[in-house]
């Protein structure tokens, strides 16, 4: 009898498990452990139990969370010093790794993990952070956890799990011009909602997810938690060998071939079945950006201002639309175009590779921004590397602020902060309340898009914008 | 870990939809220690306004719901980042249940681990509680039997109406018994140990090695 088909998700989960309780919790392998200033909470409770790290080889601190933008290495705010230097304790405590302050390859752990290898196909990787989805980029089963289970990993190198569903959503097509893997992702949210893929691994196929590179990919997995997938993943092809060859931790030689062709051989069964399976046409997205403070809140830069009471019937809707409106400062009706805006940020795990500033750069180049932004790269080597393709001089001429790596102003916790009740076109990943700073009020969209809004000083069609190259 | 059987107690008509971690708890506190509680910063945007006056807006802070130790919200609670300080907010104020017809998959996990229960019920049944709990009263929680009962509300009626509730079997067991995970994993420290020498065999790459350069 031949064994029944399975998904890459089917073959990551078996490939992990250590031992399967009678209740049906797994134990599982984990592969890589990246921690960061904000995991805190889980090495006190290693330290009141007595613990060691388990394995510190495989474990990896990341200073991104608190990390400040400018002026470094200097930190002027002494509780954000504090959480930094006790990440560097715990490292040097605990004998791991640490990509500090002032490592040359530090970054935001999701930007960072992928540049050195340390992200591969076929591994299991967590984190305390719930944007560690990003990583399934790469097939590999990653996911964000908590401070108790960052404890129990710390102690134990293992996770308890219950296998989740499998979902998988095809995008056939391609994306048109401008449209990039953020758009897609927002398309995606906003059409099966932030709670669309909760319980379920999601895979993602299809010609238009093909033809993305590893930067989107990353791109469209990192947004996933958002419609409520606790992991995201793209089967390994010839785009991620090409993306992982020459890697600091990647293997090479013949590791690297006997690694191949195990990750070749991830991609799910042709007959393997999902708990959900769903369709979306890749020709029909358009640029995209969100008008409320959830990231589901999200419509094509052609569209209008939801007006609450299109809600008829449904209280618990209109009640909310009307709430997001008043937060965000919207009139309904209003044409999406309309909308001023005070700032603009591009930066965070979602979208401050180096193709997302060159992205960026590309409108900006011989334009000037009518409202002030802060561009803050997705690691210290990707700073690097846009300053040896001149971005960084595109960036300052046009009026920004460009800045070193770190969560920055996605997360509101290291000093860059949008004002209360200032509008920012942004390339992060939550438009939640208070998100970007008290009484912020954020709309995402991508990379070029911000750009767009940053030359027009109000939400904008990069369509639209006149080519000044050629 | 805390375990969880029943629980009576006020229950407040929270009634929003996407309550996500960020509003449960702003990023800027989390810089704090644990030991000085988290309670104060719940929902603290919501709650207080920028000079960190109340805003007395929500149920929260309405005094038909003091002594609230059960929340009721709409869809998708806890979405968002997997900070579990958020959970450490609400069990800090005295939250132990959250009843809404569905949650962010890490808050609901990290919300078990600390002994808060995530308890799911339908669309309907949440906006039915909503209804009934308007002006107070409180709320039976119970575990065993999977049921929410009216306990009592400010307006005597409905008192004894029962809803039934989901969770995970697994979940649930961990909060009926209290389990520690970590004491359970190590009853698995022969098995953890040969699964680590297989893969270290079988793929060694997935083993970094050590004082390797870190630049590209």
């Amino acid at each position: 009898m031949s064994a029944a088909p399975r998904t890459l998700f089917d073959k990551l989960w078996d490939e992990h498990v250590i031992t399967v309780r009678e209740d049906g919790e797994t134990l599982l392998w984990v592969d890589r452990h990246f921690v960061h200033e904000g995991s805190h909470h889980a090495f006190r409770k290693l330290d009141e139990r007595g613990a060691a790290v388990a394995e510190p080889g495989l474990t990896f601190g990341v200073a991104d969370h608190y990390v400040p933008t400018r002026g470094r290495p200097m930190i002027a705010d002494p509780e954000v010093a504090g959480m930094v230097e006790r990440l560097s304790a715990n490292a040097a405590r605990h004998d791991f790794r640490l990509f500090g302050l002032d490592d040359p390859a530090q970054g935001i752990v999701h930007v960072v993990g992928p540049e050195q290898g340390l992200t591969l196909p076929g591994l299991l990787i967590v984190c305390g952070d719930s944007h560690t989805s990003t990583h399934g980029a790469f097939g590999a089963y990653a996911f964000g956890i908590g401070a108790s289970e960052v404890a129990h990993v710390l102690m134990t190198q293992t996770l308890w799990q219950r296998k989740p569903k499998r979902m998988r959503i095809t995008v056939s097509g391609r994306l048109g011009p401008h449209v990039s893997a953020k758009d897609l992702a927002l398309h995606v949210i906003a059409s099966i909602g932030t709670n669309g893929a909760q319980g379920h691994a999601l895979e993602y196929g299809g010609t238009a997810i093909s033809a993305l590179s590893m930067e989107g990919r990353l791109t469209l997995c990192n947004m996933s938690i958002e419609a409520g997938a606790r992991c995201a993943m793209v089967a390994p092809d010839e785009t991620t060998f090409a993306w992982l060859a020459g890697r600091p931790h990647a293997p090479s030689g013949a590791a690297l071939a006997e690694a191949r062709a195990r990750w070749l051989a991830l991609a799910g069964d042709p007959d393997a079945e999902f708990d959900r399976d769903i369709g979306i046409d890749g020709n029909a997205v358009a640029p995209t950006v969100t008008w409320g403070t959830s990231p589901e809140d999200a419509l094509p830069i052609t569209g209008r201002v939801p007006d609450p009471a299109a809600a008829s019937g449904d209280a618990a809707r209109e009640a909310y639309v009307a709430g997001a409106l008043d937060y965000m400062g919207l009139a309904p009706g209003m044409p999406l175009e309309e909308v001023a805006i005070d700032r603009i940020f591009i930066g965070s795990c979602t979208n401050a590779r180096l193709e997302d500033l060159r992205s960026a750069a590309s409108v900006l180049r011989g334009r000037k921004a009518l409202v002030p932004g802060l561009v803050s790269p997705g690691s210290s080597l990707v700073k690097r590397q846009a300053e040896a393709e001149g971005l960084d001089s595109i960036f300052i001429a046009a009026g920004l602020t460009w800045a070193d790596s770190g969560c920055s102003m996605c997360v509101g916790m290291n000093g860059d902060l949008v004002a209360s009740g200032e509008r920012c076109a942004s390339t992060t990943n939550r438009n939640f309340r208070g998100r970007q700073g008290l009484g912020a009020r954020t709309h995402l969209m991508s990379p070029a898009m911000v750009a767009a809004a940053a030359v027009t000083g109000r939400l904008s069609d990069v369509r639209d914008l006149p080519s000044l190259e050629g | 870990m805390q375990s969880f059987t029943t629980l009576t107690a006020p229950a407040c008509p929270l009634g929003l939809a996407n309550v996500d971690t960020d509003q449960l708890i702003p990023a800027r506190f989390m810089k704090r220690s644990r030991a000085q509680g988290y309670g104060g910063f719940l929902l603290h945007d919501l709650r207080f306004d920028e000079e960190g006056r109340p805003r007395a807006t929500i149920p929260l802070d309405d005094a038909r719901h003091a002594g609230a130790r059960i929340l009721i919200a709409r869809r998708n609670f806890g979405t968002g980042s997997s900070r579990e300080a958020a959970v450490y907010a609400l069990w800090d104020y005295g939250i132990a249940c959250v009843i809404a017809p569905s949650f962010g998959d890490i808050f609901a996990s990290n919300a078990v681990k600390n002994g808060l229960l995530p308890a799911q019920v339908s669309e309907a049944d949440a906006e039915t509680l909503l209804g009934l709990l308007a002006d107070g009263g409180n709320l039976t929680v119970d575990l065993e039997a999977l049921s929410v009962t009216v306990a009592g509300t400010n307006t005597a009626e409905n008192h004894g109406q029962r809803f039934s509730f989901m969770i995970d079997p697994v979940r649930r067991l961990q909060l009926l018994n209290g389990w520690d995970d970590i004491d359970l994993t190590l009853r698995h420290t022969a098995e953890i140990a040969d699964y680590r020498a297989n893969r270290a065999t079988s793929q060694p790459w997935t083993f970094p090695e050590p004082g390797m350069p870190s630049q590209a």
